[in-house]
């Protein structure tokens, strides 16, 4: 069962999201995640699901509160531009607490931007999908691997916590070829007593709405929602440690750059630097407190980024500031060669100060 | 005794936020009257809009979803295509379904989307407090026409009947009205059609219903309903814009 078969990232994505149970593939081509909805087009039928093209990103992410109101795991992807005309949706998915699984292959911006990988959603992912005060789990996957696995763990979370989970890639990640094992285990699965399944004159009528008129019932619907986002934060933060146990030097980077970050701190300790990483898995929830405990051993940080440096803020807040946070950053959908996150190593390290 | 005339079960027991003399209460009168008559309540999924029909989640006895402005006949395509088993219906007003959610409209009828959608058109916006809507009149007075709407500078009303009776994907459009008993009758006759559509599996099935809005438009309930007849009937002429529901088999 462990056997490995080799594929795109997107389509391994989407070929999990069948094995979670999704059998509703709602979307709208855009660069580069097109591969999801052409895969989905061809294996939805096979396997009894529905794959439906809209007529534009704000259809598909209705369509998602449509079905996932019915109770069926639900999805959509599209890339940067199109996320941000699913923000209406992503609102309302949080007002209603509805799951679902949003996949954003990154490319450069803002506006058309470009179509080459980039992490620069990483603002809106984390703080501001939407108007309102919410939240979504946001995923980080690295290899062909996690963009299988994490798609899983994404359907799983959004049904326990009623919200949205977010796949946060990039057009590397979408578009590389790796092997990929498709053995998942068991698929949890999650009693929805308040789908829309029909009454069947047997019960109340389920309502999923997001309109309250009542202030002090709205205050306290998101005083709710933010318990359970806490506990959210308090069991689901996942972050892979590389070479971090005598590390003096923490690099912080996701997706496809720590991948490249990783080939740099190799580098740095053939000559003698002892750097490690922290890779945040998700995003949000944010790992606090491994960089916070990671803060009271290391001397710098770097934070390696497809952006201008939007999770440096977040580095920045997690160790209160207490050591120096340098930034290596390629933005527009450019990737630094090792070379470059290597020269950061050295400056963190010689500015670092003593222990 | 003998009941002769009831609350229809498919509708719960709130009270109507609706103005005095609106006739949305009629039009959520008749609808559920034929959600009775084809005996669906339990299977039945109504999705609610923005705008004054916003809080028919609380009026409907059936499972509501509430969208988002627009939104209704993809939220509706979702939850059909979900449990193709279970009846959907959207109830929305002018400016959700013909501005806002043009696409939304105009594509779940190309698509043929199995599901019933009630149009409420009064012109105007209401729920905002009476701004120009796409199918504001030209020359009526609104809050953003003060000084009446200029199709020089805002184009034309839409018609949504006449458009979308060009799309092949719809199975059956009809325009009524509930300003007289007999339109209302007519208008009852149209929604229950619509409904069984559906239930038939038909495909897509629109009615618009001429609709008053009194403290909007600024007149009383009786002069508004003569408004509706003088005014709007003319422009948006009654009647059946595309019907093969005949021609459509079972699903």
């Amino acid at each position: 069962m462990s056997e490995k078969v080799l594929m795109k990232g997107n389509e391994a994505l989407a070929e999990a999201a069948l094995m979670a149970g999704c059998r509703h593939y709602l979307g709208y081509p855009i660069t580069p995640q097109t591969e999801v909805a052409a895969y989905m087009a061809k294996r939805m039928p096979q396997v009894g699901g529905v794959f439906l093209q809209a007529e534009s990103e704000i259809a598909a992410i209705n369509m998602v509160i449509g079905v996932s109101s019915a109770g069926k795991r639900a999805m959509t992807s599209s890339s940067s531009p199109g996320i941000s005309l699913k923000s209406e949706g992503l609102s309302y998915l949080a007002g209603c607490d509805l799951p679902a699984l949003v996949v954003n292959v990154q490319r450069g911006g803002p506006g058309l931007g470009g179509i080459q990988p980039s992490q620069s959603d990483y603002f809106e992912a984390t703080r501001g999908a939407g108007h309102g005060d919410f939240r979504m789990i946001v995923l980080a996957p690295a290899s062909v691997q996690e963009m299988a696995s994490l798609t899983i763990k994404g359907f799983e979370l959004a049904d326990k916590y009623r919200m949205t989970s977010m796949i946060l890639a990039d057009g590397v990640l979408g578009q590389m070829m790796e092997p990929v094992s498709l053995d998942f285990g068991e698929i949890k699965t999650f009693d929805k007593p308040w789908a829309l399944t029909g009454t069947g004159g047997k019960r109340k009528p389920n309502i999923v709405n997001s309109l309250y008129m009542d202030p002090a019932e709205l205050e306290q619907l998101n005083f709710e929602r933010y318990a359970r986002y806490q506990s959210v934060c308090e069991n689901e933060v996942m972050i892979e440690e590389y070479m971090m146990e005598d590390a003096e030097i923490c690099v912080v980077a996701y997706g496809a750059v720590a991948r490249v970050s990783k080939n740099a701190i190799n580098e740095a300790r053939a000559r003698g630097v002892k750097v490690g990483m922290i890779r945040p898995i998700t995003l949000w929830p944010f790992p606090k407190a491994a960089l916070r405990a990671a803060a009271e051993r290391v001397r710098a940080f770097v934070t390696v980024e497809l952006s201008m440096g939007q999770m440096v803020d977040d580095v920045e807040l997690a160790t209160r500031c207490m050591r120096p946070v340098l930034l290596c950053n390629r933005t527009g959908g450019m990737i630094p060669a090792p070379e470059e996150v290597l020269a950061k190593i050295f400056e963190a390290d010689s500015i670092g100060g003593a222990k | 005794m003998a009941v002769v005339f009831k609350k229809p079960d498919a509708l719960t027991d709130a009270v109507l936020h609706y103005c005095p003399g609106c006739t949305h209460g009629i039009i959520h009168r008749l609808v559920a009257e034929a959600i009775d008559e084809l005996g669906i309540c339990g299977d039945t999924i109504g999705v609610a809009p923005v705008g004054c029909s916003v809080f028919a989640y609380n009026y409907f006895n059936c499972d509501m979803v509430e969208a988002a402005h627009g939104r209704a006949p993809a939220v509706a395509t979702g939850l059909k295509r979900a449990d193709p088993s279970k009846i959907i219906f959207t109830y929305q007003g002018d400016g959700d379904l013909a501005a806002i959610g043009t696409a939304e409209t105009v594509h779940s009828a190309a698509r043929g989307e199995n599901i019933t959608v009630i149009f409420v058109n009064n012109a105007i916006y209401g729920m905002t407090g009476g701004q120009m809507a796409p199918t504001t009149l030209p020359g009526q007075v609104t809050q953003t026409s003060p000084y009446g709407r200029k199709p020089e500078l805002v184009g034309l009303p839409v018609k949504v009947c006449e458009m979308l009776s060009q799309v092949d994907g719809a199975t059956y459009l009809e325009r009524v009205s509930v300003d007289s008993v007999a339109n209302i009758a007519k208008a009852k006759r149209a929604i229950t059609k619509a409904f069984r559509n559906q239930v038939e599996g038909k495909g897509f099935s629109l009615i618009e219903v001429l609709s008053t809005c009194p403290t909007n438009w600024g007149l009383t309930p009786v002069k508004a309903l003569e408004w509706l007849r003088e005014n709007m009937i003319p422009y948006y002429p009654l009647g059946v814009y595309k019907d093969i529901s005949d021609e459509k088999g079972a699903k």
